[in-house]
């Protein structure tokens, strides 16, 4: 027997190049705004075309003028957001209001757009509870900043959506770096052995903090890691609102048609830093990458895209930027009004009825702040 | 009333919410169809449905991170964790996740989850089966945590956890699953959490303990009574919090007072025990609160349990030490 098989080889190169080879990027505007994909073209009209280039540059204004006012200390923690416009609205944009969304810590926008209160997402930057009181009808949880577990408790949320029998996903984000964690393999993994109504999103910007994607692992897409699971992946040119779009709708339409989890792998960059809280990438990325994805950005391509179809104008958007900054002038003012954490407010967030120890300690915390 | 093993009566119990509440689901690792490996959920798939009993893959963590998706979709979860010692997989999101899922959200949501879980030595399982964790959790806020050492506290324990608005860690010595039989009201009946109860009656010296160590401190005062001895025992019931009353009661009735624990004396909730009764019953101490506690070892190999493994006699030791003090 052993004569008969020693000249077989399995091919391990074909293998690795066999999977990599099912996971092209998919686009449809090119870096030029010229379409270059119409066949998979999403059905928009044109007010939503304009609706998507608003949010995306009023992202683009938030992110500046968040990164202001914490240098003023005016806000607290924040994640950059510059350069994943596309990746983070355009698929925020392809929801419906009864999808439910779970964040991570970048992932403030989508939580906006999709219905949370300016002014909160800045209570949740500088650390008041008030941030996380998501007000009734908003399908959305805080900004989770274990890497990870907004994973797997997606692949929870959405088989609670199908055993209601609601017609709505789960949708969750993570990043390159997260790809690494189990809570990232496990939530896929749950969610297609349920055949659950989840879409996972990878955004990879291609660094986490300071380690290149190259460092997360050996293979070739992120997208690839579906087939761990046995769900589709999609890799999608996360530059491009218009594929990010498509390829969330297309997930969005299996997940609420019973068919279960997508997971997408968006190519994307973050000009900023990791975080405000003292990361320098000139540290770890060269001038020449930066400029590179510059060219990339996806406000540029959409832009011209836009004003090619006669969508948009330098009035438009200068419209959008006065908007912005009113409407964050506004929500830091609102977020300045909300009254002082006092210790007995948090005490009481704690349990709906207060274990005795803490019914001790409230009554401490009570006279001291009674004084 | 029937006589029922504690297994028979977490049944009951799981049942009796199955029944009386749709939003309850119970999942976990064999808990569907096998019925759990100790039978806690046996029968529960076949008359409820695999709808709301169900199996799941093997992973602690997304079990944890099921519990908290179908909380905030309005579930009343029951997840299993198939050994206690497992719960490092799913530590975050049991103390890192759901324990804090209401404070995170100013009241907004919250996780009215039950995780049960076997634990407990003395059967010589394998390794990481065993150990006593329950420290771990008590000093997670946000949690409660439960551990009943008779069928009878089982089922009103279980029920009043399920029903709780926020996370309970209930945790079920292996031991004890089918060790004695005892009276249970078939009917559905809760107890409160947080609650001790004085399991017998004394007024020399208060022995405060849970779960197995229950037992032996039982035996234990058996035996300190034969000496002329009168030994309170005081099953706490619920580990965390604490009932600081019914502790302090016994304490300024005896003068005298020991705390037993199965788990290592680094570990468990003793020396929490012991310093609430320091801040709030000095005056009344003839001497001092001494522990009784396995040593600050690795959890024994399966033969090393008996040598191990505290039991009636270092009860009684640790008892006359205080009470010849």
């Amino acid at each position: 027997m052993a004569s008969n098989t020693k000249n077989v080889q399995f091919d391990a190169a074909a293998q690795v190049e066999k999977i990599a080879e099912q996971f092209q990027m998919f686009q449809i505007l090119n870096e030029e705004g010229q379409v270059v994909n119409e066949t998979a073209m999403p059905d928009l009209t044109d007010d939503q075309l304009q609706e998507l280039m608003r949010r995306m540059v009023y992202t683009r204004i938030l992110d500046q003028r968040s990164i202001s006012l914490n240098r003023q200390g005016r806000l607290g923690f924040y994640a950059p957001t510059a350069g994943q416009e596309a990746s983070q609205l355009a698929s925020q944009f392809a929801l419906e209001k009864e999808d439910f969304v779970l964040p991570g810590y970048r992932d403030v926008p989508q939580i906006v757009w999709h219905g949370l209160p300016l002014y909160q997402a800045f209570l949740w930057s500088r650390g008041h509870f008030e941030g996380g009181q998501i007000p009734e009808g908003v399908n959305v949880y805080v900004p989770q900043i274990i890497i990870g577990a907004q994973y797997v408790q997606a692949a929870g949320v959405a088989l609670g959506l199908k055993k209601r029998g609601q017609k709505a996903v789960a949708i969750t984000y993570t990043g390159d770096g997260g790809t690494s964690q189990g809570d990232f393999y496990e939530g896929i993994n749950f969610a297609g052995a349920y055949k659950a109504p989840a879409i996972f999103i990878v955004q990879n910007n291609q660094f986490a903090i300071s380690t290149p994607r190259e460092k997360q692992t050996a293979a070739e897409t992120l997208a690839q890691k579906a087939v761990a699971a046995g769900i589709p992946g999609i890799l999608v040119d996360g530059m491009d609102p218009l594929a990010v779009y498509a390829a969330v709708s297309q997930a969005r339409e299996r997940a609420v048609n019973g068919e279960g989890p997508t997971l997408i792998e968006t190519l994307t960059y973050r000009y900023g830093p990791h975080t405000m809280a003292g990361d320098d990438p000139t540290r770890y990325r060269t001038s020449d990458l930066d400029n590179e994805w510059e060219k990339k950005d996806p406000l540029v391509r959409f832009r011209k895209f836009l004003e090619a179809k006669g969508l948009w104008s330098e009035e438009k958007e200068n419209e959008v930027i006065e908007q912005a900054k009113e409407d964050i002038k506004e929500a830091i003012k609102k977020a300045d009004a909300a009254p002082k954490q006092k210790v007995t407010d948090l005490m009481s967030n704690m349990f709906e009825e207060m274990p005795h120890n803490l019914k001790e300690q409230y009554e401490i915390y009570q006279a001291k702040e009674s004084k | 009333m029937a006589q029922m093993t504690m297994i028979q009566a977490i049944t009951d119990a799981l049942r009796t919410e199955l029944r009386n509440d749709p939003n309850v689901l119970i999942f976990g690792e064999d808990v569907g169809v096998n019925g759990g490996v100790f039978r806690a959920t046996e029968g529960l798939q076949n008359e409820f449905g695999e709808d709301r009993v169900f199996d799941t893959p093997l992973a602690e963590s997304g079990i944890g991170g099921l519990a908290f998706g179908l909380s905030l979709q309005g579930f009343r979860p029951v997840p299993e964790i198939q050994f206690f010692g497992f719960v490092f997989e799913v530590f975050d999101q049991i103390a890192g996740q759901l324990a804090r899922l209401r404070y995170r959200t100013g009241g907004k949501f919250h996780a009215p989850v039950t995780v049960r879980a076997p634990f407990g030595g003395g059967v010589h399982t394998p390794d990481m089966h065993a150990d006593s964790l329950e420290g771990l959790m008590a000093q997670t806020p946000g949690l409660k945590v439960v551990i009943p050492s008779t069928p009878y506290d089982a089922k009103g324990l279980l029920i009043s956890a399920i029903r709780d608005n926020d996370p309970v860690v209930f945790l079920e010595h292996m031991k004890l699953y089918r060790s004695f039989r005892q009276e249970v009201p078939e009917e559905e009946y809760t107890i409160p959490l947080g609650k001790a109860e004085v399991k017998r009656e004394g007024t020399d010296v208060s022995i405060i303990t849970y779960g197995a160590m229950v037992h032996e401190s039982l035996k234990a005062a058996g035996e300190l009574e034969k000496e002329g001895y009168s030994a309170e025992v005081i099953d706490l019931r619920t580990v965390s919090p604490i009932d600081i009353d019914t502790i302090i009661a016994s304490v300024e009735k005896t003068g005298r007072a020991i705390v037993v624990q199965e788990a290592q004396k680094m570990a468990g909730v003793a020396a929490h025990v012991v310093a609430e009764i320091n801040d709030r019953a000095i005056l009344s101490l003839e001497a001092p609160v001494l522990r009784v506690a396995a040593p600050d070892t690795v959890f024994p190999f399966p033969q090393a349990e008996a040598v191990w493994l505290p039991n009636f006699k270092d009860v009684i030791e640790t008892a006359k030490k205080v009470l010849t003090f």
